[in-house]
């Protein structure tokens, strides 16, 4: 049991106690100061408090540790829906092949559906070592009961150290619901992963919601879960290796949901921001809500789409659909110019493998210069306005001139 | 029907920076705020209560302050509120979280409906909604757009799965997480302010749970743990553009990498 004790006695500046903690956890009342429960043990006061004042009391357990060397392998949940594997899913075996690698340990894959024989047979040609096929007429549709009990039997049954979900919104439904079944630590939103021996996972994410990165670990329990975002990582290549296909099956009661399926629509296309070559991506920057056509018009100009950050979302003046970041999608285009855009690690992390990242921004501090490959410190009232014009005059031009020849983008 | 809504204080601003000389978490301020999503969740409740009865709960995990956020649901015309607070969950991570708040739902008798907003801005997880319906034993369903049929054993919703839009009939009791927009949050009254000013939201704390083993709770029932925390890295390939006539730059620039090309 850890616990932070306050040692008043040694306290010369009691007033000064309370600024130590950026969760306002620490009070002071008439000279004795206290914790509250708003506590979250990140012992920066321990770290940073007058010496002594702050401590950390361990008291004595007989946690018993686990052994780790009875969980091996990368267990990877390949989501599918009619034959299609979710594109995420195959980065997710990318980075398991590359974790694998590194530790010396295997790479699995489960997956369930309806009819997977198209499926499985695609995933041979990643070179996975043994893969787990739940098939059955309740896998249809992706309903929480049975999906749980799939991943679980595949954790039970291959006893995987670590398990990768892609965070699609059947993964991060996925992932929690089995993590608390086999009750076992999750990271949600990983941005990077690596892995130490004994396949320790190291899950790094940005944390408070603001420009903060968080290296975590789970320690002592198995499997360590982790989901990572569309276009973080890379896809896996093709690999001549060839793995088995184990098919299982759950006995009927595994297969009960409380969830009918009366009906699924597909989506409207043409939305996806994560398609587009080109985006302009605007923020709390552009002022006013009648200020978005003039950056649509960018966009247009220049053959991509429109999308914009959280605060834009949350004013209702764009589409959520729109919105970059790790509450919103994750976009890998060849160019991005943001507009107005400050920058946020939670809006970065959503587009900083972009190939070209021009950033347009009158305060010459703010965090998206340090993700842009062009910084420009300037109005995007006086640029965009001035751009436009540009571009108009010169298509105008080009429309006018005979030798003029459309070529395809690189 | 008994409808809870699981509802979070948020720090007023997601700015944070981190001091690169000492480590040290900085904030603009000790604002704080009900979590945006959650709104949705708590018009959501209300409106089911107003159609077809019901008593509404509002249900917060956090410091004594995370009171107020109780007291924002009163004034938008929740029933009854109750903050599970104690020193014991200090550090909890997803796992102790959801296993603190499905044990004070354990405490609140017969519940038909919990409802979570999508997300919490100062998270970003989204997780914590699935893994209490995990350890309440009952069905969940996110990222609900619409709901479409509620009745004393089943609501009708539409889910969105990201490429598909969904539509289940789920058997209640259930948890669902429902997202932006599903209906426009009402504005807390202040008339209802003051009429719940004596209202008192109940304190949970670890004694009372069914659960009191102090192991299952905070730091130590947490699986994870944040080994370190630093400042991203930046961006070594970069120029920074200053001077005169920026637009006729950028325009070159655009051209000579080929985005304007299919103009022609």
């Amino acid at each position: 049991m850890k616990t932070i004790v306050v040692h008043n006695e040694l306290i010369t500046d009691p007033a000064g106690m309370p600024k130590l903690c950026p969760f306002g956890a620490i009070v002071e009342i008439d000279d004795d100061v206290q914790i509250t429960s708003g506590c979250r043990m990140c012992l920066l006061c321990v770290k940073k408090g007058p010496h002594g004042v702050f401590e950390l009391q361990e008291t004595a357990e007989n946690r018993e540790l686990i052994d780790k060397t009875r969980w091996k392998g990368i267990l990877v949940y390949i989501e599918q829906h009619g034959n299609h594997i979710h594109p995420v899913s195959l980065e997710m075996v990318g980075k398991a092949h590359e974790l694998g690698a590194k530790c010396g340990q295997p790479v699995f894959a489960m997956v369930a559906g309806d009819a997977l024989t198209m499926v499985t047979g695609e995933l041979l040609t990643y070179g996975i070592d043994r893969i787990l096929a739940y098939e059955d007429p309740a896998f249809a549709d992706f309903r929480i009961e049975p999906y749980t009990a799939a991943l679980e039997d595949a954790i039970g049954h291959l006893h995987p150290a670590v398990v990768l979900v892609g965070g699609t919104n059947n993964g991060r439904t996925l992932a929690p619901r089995t993590a608390a079944r086999v009750h076992t630590g999750l990271t949600a939103d990983c941005t990077v992963l690596d892995i130490q021996q004994q396949a320790d996972l190291d899950q790094i994410r940005p944390a408070f919601g603001g420009n903060i990165m968080a290296h975590i670990r789970t320690p002592n329990h198995r499997p360590q879960f982790a989901t990572v975002r569309y276009k973080i990582f890379e896809t896996a290549h093709k690999n001549s290796k060839r793995g088995t296909v184990e098919s299982r099956s759950l006995p009927p009661q595994k297969l009960v949901s409380a969830i009918r399926v009366l009906s699924q629509i597909p989506k409207g296309a043409g939305i996806f921001i994560e398609d587009a070559q080109v985006i302009v991506a605007i923020g709390k920057g552009i002022g006013k809500e009648s200020a978005i056509g003039l950056f649509e018009q960018l966009a247009v100009a220049l053959g991509g789409q429109i999308a914009c950050t959280r605060p834009l979302v949350e004013n209702g003046w764009m589409d959520p659909r729109k919105q970059i970041g790790l509450s919103g999608r994750t976009v890998k285009p060849k160019l991005i110019i943001t507009c107005g855009v400050s920058g946020s690690v939670q809006f970065s992390a959503g587009m900083k493998s972009s190939d070209r990242i021009i950033a347009i921004n009158t305060d010459t501090d703010a965090p998206i210069f340090k993700t842009a490959h062009i910084g420009i410190v300037g109005d995007i009232f006086d640029i965009v306005p001035a751009l436009l014009e540009r571009i108009a005059s010169d298509s105008q031009r080009v429309a006018t001139s005979a030798n003029a020849s459309p070529m395809g983008r690189s | 029907m008994t409808i809870v809504a699981l509802i979070k204080q948020v720090p007023l601003t997601s700015e944070v920076a981190l001091d690169p000389k000492t480590g040290v978490i900085q904030r603009e301020s000790g604002e704080t705020k009900m979590n945006p999503y959650d709104l949705y969740a708590l018009e959501t409740a209300l409106r089911i209560s107003q159609t077809h009865g019901g008593k509404t709960i509002a249900l917060t995990m956090g410091p004594p302050q995370a009171e107020a956020v109780v007291r924002e649901a009163f004034a938008m015309g929740f029933d009854e509120g109750y903050l599970l607070t104690d020193r014991a969950f200090a550090g909890s991570d997803v796992l102790a979280t959801s296993h603190a708040l499905s044990q004070a739902i354990r405490t609140l008798g017969q519940v038909d409906l919990i409802i979570t907003g999508k997300q919490t801005t100062d998270g970003d997880t989204g997780q914590v909604g699935a893994e209490v319906s995990e350890f309440l034993g009952i069905p969940c369903v996110a990222a609900v757009q619409q709901l479409l049929e509620i009745s004393e054993t089943s609501i009708t919703a539409t889910s969105d799965t990201g490429t598909t839009l969904m539509t289940v009939r789920v058997e209640l009791p259930a948890l669902i997480a429902v997202d932006k927009d599903i209906h426009q949050p009402r504005l807390p009254s202040y008339v209802r302010m003051k009429q719940t000013e004596k209202r008192q939201v109940r304190r949970i704390t670890l004694a009372d749970l069914p659960d009191t083993d102090r192991t299952h709770y905070g730091l130590e029932g947490s699986p994870t743990q944040v080994v370190k925390i630093f400042p991203p890295e930046s961006n070594t390939d970069f120029a920074l553009w200053t001077g005169v006539d920026i637009p006729g730059r950028l325009y070159e620039y655009l051209q000579k990498e080929k985005f304007l090309q299919e103009l022609a």
